[in-house]
């Protein structure tokens, strides 16, 4: 009897034991990076003596990047890079695939790391509550473009890590094949470069790929263009109840997606698209065209057989002046709880100004001001076409257009109304092209006057 | 000191119970209990799921979810994955019944029917997808055996998209169903099977009844596992059309709501709506099924 009961004491003290020991390893798992962070900072004081401002930041820090692709290779050449000016600095990385969801997830702890990307689907009235300010924008603004989109209160929160610009890649020799000599300008021209590639070529006039859902967002980067007018996206359609109303710039924009799915002129079947193989295709002469942006343009390229076939278009458009808008990719930040804020901020602006990956790997330009366009767009050089940064919202209706979407479900940079449209122009659904912009509309004005009201 | 032996015997026992229970139920309030009583406080609230401030709006979720018919319709796509269930739970006792007799590589077939369970559902979306593309699989397979008539584009045509989807779930889950069903059928004794052989009965009769009235608490059982599953189709759709032309499901649009609308308030109440709505068919069934009985 008094055996057992000293087994079960046993038993029970092992159980207790086992179940500390677990909770204990957990913690020490997840405080490790905390206090090496700390440990680094000061064990690196006795190092020589610092001789300017860039020596004396130290630390570790972690950036999180979306770049699965080139975390190993070209940021590891950055941050060697990066410590020949801060020797002091341990730079670590993370690359998360999907960036945007898991991101999300981890940004409801403390735990994100030290530098990474804003995500687009935080309500940039919340950006204060998650990352340090990095400065008024009267100041920054004499640096760098596109920083109105993540500024609160006239304090920026992110530096756009490259700046797009969206309209239509496309493959010269089949433009060739097509007979279509000059680039298409309006939408009436662009639909007969599409039928007649169509009729005189075997390729794809325009690769929808919608199964692939998020390449259909791209369509809403054109808008600017449609309207030709900077001011619209952000200003213009706030204060507007008739969004997508007739010869409004919404209606127009997907008349031309619905228009060519009616006529046949895109892939035979969306539901089965492929994003990877479509860039191969557009590469090597199988599809004529793709709503894209110019991160885009450096992927394709890489695959085709003869690179200079591969062009930049504006999107067709029937106002009286072609305008591309420039447009931010992600923003890079700092977290509000990262521990080495000050060398946080350094990678900030040394990724930036002096790694060159906005041009190199971000494909699009440097939102460093008076820098050079890339090679691509130097056929634009002296035509009627301008680039220029969508015009920001008014004061105090900044996150307007986000939040008005949101509310109305509309999804203007989700997948879900191009699918429909797409849907009903080639006969999967009854409603027909007005019906559906009808019901945007209705969705536009209601959620307008909820947000406009508060 | 404090020593275990101290105790009586009795109060040594409550308290190793005590202990024992203590991890499995931390486990299960941590990961099962404290999700839903959040996800039921989430659903009173505007929250958008990142946001430091919540605002309660009471019951306006509900409200919006029950006026607005669009957040039901989908239910209809729901309807194809039940019929589907009867066929599948059909097969799966058709093989399970087969397999339980003598049959020449018994065993490879038994691993060939369960093997579709132990996929990944991500994976299996994707082989669907390559079967249903236009000369993918299904295509090849129909020209081979000379019924190229019968190609179509399996997940163009609103029509067929939805047959086509819960076919796929058809095959992923009938394994499942089927090693259930041969593990009730595998209790029944020997015996029964010997005295009926020598009452001259054949295979049919034996299955009418000796089979079936033996394993009716399973079948039930599957009924309400199958039914409540067809009510939460999520999986198969989301990644083979993420809910596009007309494939859209309740959790689909749920999911949407949370993720890309950013309203997780409102997708908790129609998680919260729906959680109802198993649980009614649950009850349901069981009222039904034991008067019958």
């Amino acid at each position: 009897m008094n055996k057992s009961k000293t087994a079960m004491g046993l038993m029970t003290l092992t159980l207790m034991a086992s179940l500390f020991a677990g909770c204990s390893s957990n913690n020490n798992a997840n405080n490790e990076p905390a206090a090496t962070t700390g440990n680094a900072g000061t064990s690196t004081e006795a190092t020589t003596a610092p001789t300017d401002a860039a020596k004396d930041i130290k630390g570790d820090i972690t950036v999180i990047t979306q770049r699965t692709d080139i975390v190993d290779t070209v940021f590891k050449d950055y941050a060697a890079k990066f410590n020949e000016k801060y020797p002091d600095v341990k730079v670590n990385f993370e690359a998360l695939a999907t960036y945007e969801d898991q991101i999300k997830i981890r940004m409801s702890t403390k735990d994100y790391g030290d530098v990474l990307l804003l995500p687009t689907s935080v309500a940039i009235k919340d950006l204060p509550d998650f990352f340090e300010p990095l400065g008024k924008i009267s100041d920054l603004e004499q640096q760098y473009t596109g920083l109105e989109e993540r500024t609160v209160d006239g304090i920026s929160y992110g530096i756009p890590i490259t700046v797009n610009f969206s309209g239509v890649i496309y493959n010269k020799q089949v433009f060739k094949d097509a007979g279509i000599t000059e680039v298409p300008r309006t939408i009436d021209q662009f639909m007969a470069a599409l039928q007649s590639i169509k009729d005189k070529t075997k390729a794809v006039p325009l690769y929808t790929n919608y199964a692939a859902g998020w390449t259909l967002t791209q369509w809403e980067a054109d808008l600017a263009t449609v309207a030709g007018d900077r001011d619209y996206v952000n200003i213009g359609q706030v204060a507007s109840d008739d969004n997508f109303v007739k010869g409004q710039p919404h209606y127009d924009l997907y008349k031309v997606l619905f228009d060519a799915a009616q006529k046949g002129l895109i892939e035979e079947d969306p539901t089965t698209t492929d994003w990877e193989s479509s860039k191969a295709d557009l590469a090597n002469g199988k599809i004529g065209t793709m709503m894209l942006g110019s991160w885009a343009i450096g992927q394709i390229k890489g695959l085709a057989t003869n690179p200079d076939d591969i062009g930049f278009m504006p999107f067709p458009t029937n106002a009286s002046k072609i305008l591309v808008p420039l447009s931010d990719d992600y923003n890079l930040g700092v977290s509000i709880h990262s521990k080495n804020k000050e060398a946080a901020r350094a990678w900030v602006d040394w990724f930036i100004n002096e790694s060159g990956y906005p041009t190199t790997e971000g494909g699009g330009m440097s939102p460093v001001k008076g820098a050079e366009l890339p090679e691509i767009l130097k056929q634009f050089d002296g035509t009627d076409v301008t680039f220029d940064t969508l015009a920001p919202a008014k004061a105090g209706e900044e996150g307007w257009v986000d939040a008005i979407d949101k509310e109305a479900e509309i999804g203007l940079w989700q997948p879900d109304f191009k699918k429909v449209i797409i849907e009903a122009a080639i006969g999967n659904r009854k409603e027909s092209y007005d019906d559906i912009m009808r019901d945007l509309n209705d969705k536009w004005k209601a959620a307008r006057a909820k947000i406009t009201a508060q | 000191m404090f020593k275990l032996s101290d105790m009586s015997y009795k109060n040594q026992r409550i308290l190793i119970i005590l202990l024992f229970s203590l991890v499995p139920i931390v486990l299960l309030f941590t990961f099962a209990y404290l999700p839903v009583i959040k996800m039921f406080q989430y659903s009173f609230t505007n929250w958008n799921g990142l946001s430091k401030t919540m605002e309660y709006v009471g019951f306006d979720n509900y409200k919006t979810i029950f006026t607005k018919p669009e957040y039901f319709a989908v239910f209809k796509v729901s309807l194809y994955y039940f019929f589907a269930t009867f066929v599948q739970m059909g097969l799966a006792l058709y093989f399970a019944t087969i397999l339980s007799f003598n049959v020449r590589m018994k065993n490879l077939f038994k691993g060939i029917l369960f093997f579709p369970t132990l996929l990944n559902g991500v994976a299996i979306g994707f082989i669907f997808l390559f079967f249903f593309k236009p000369d993918g699989t299904l295509d090849t397979i129909l020209q081979m055996i000379g019924l190229e008539s019968l190609q179509q584009k399996w997940l163009l045509n609103p029509k067929l998209i939805n047959i086509s989807l819960a076919g796929a779930s058809l095959w992923r889950y009938m394994g499942m169903n089927f090693i259930i069903f041969l593990g009730a059928i595998s209790s029944i004794g020997k015996d029964i099977y010997e005295a009926s052989d020598i009452d001259g009965a054949n295979r049919w009769h034996q299955f009418r009844h000796i089979i079936l009235p033996s394993i009716r608490r399973i079948l039930q059982l599957n009924l309400i596992l199958a039914v409540s599953g067809a009510i939460g189709v999520f999986e198969i759709p989301y990644v083979m059309t993420g809910g596009s032309n007309g494939s859209g499901t309740f959790v689909i649009q749920t999911v949407d709501l949370a993720f890309k609308y950013s309203k997780l308030g409102l997708a908790s109440a129609m998680a919260v709506v729906l959680l109802g709505i198993v649980l009614i068919v649950t009850v349901l069934q069981r009222v039904l099924i034991k008067e019958e009985a």
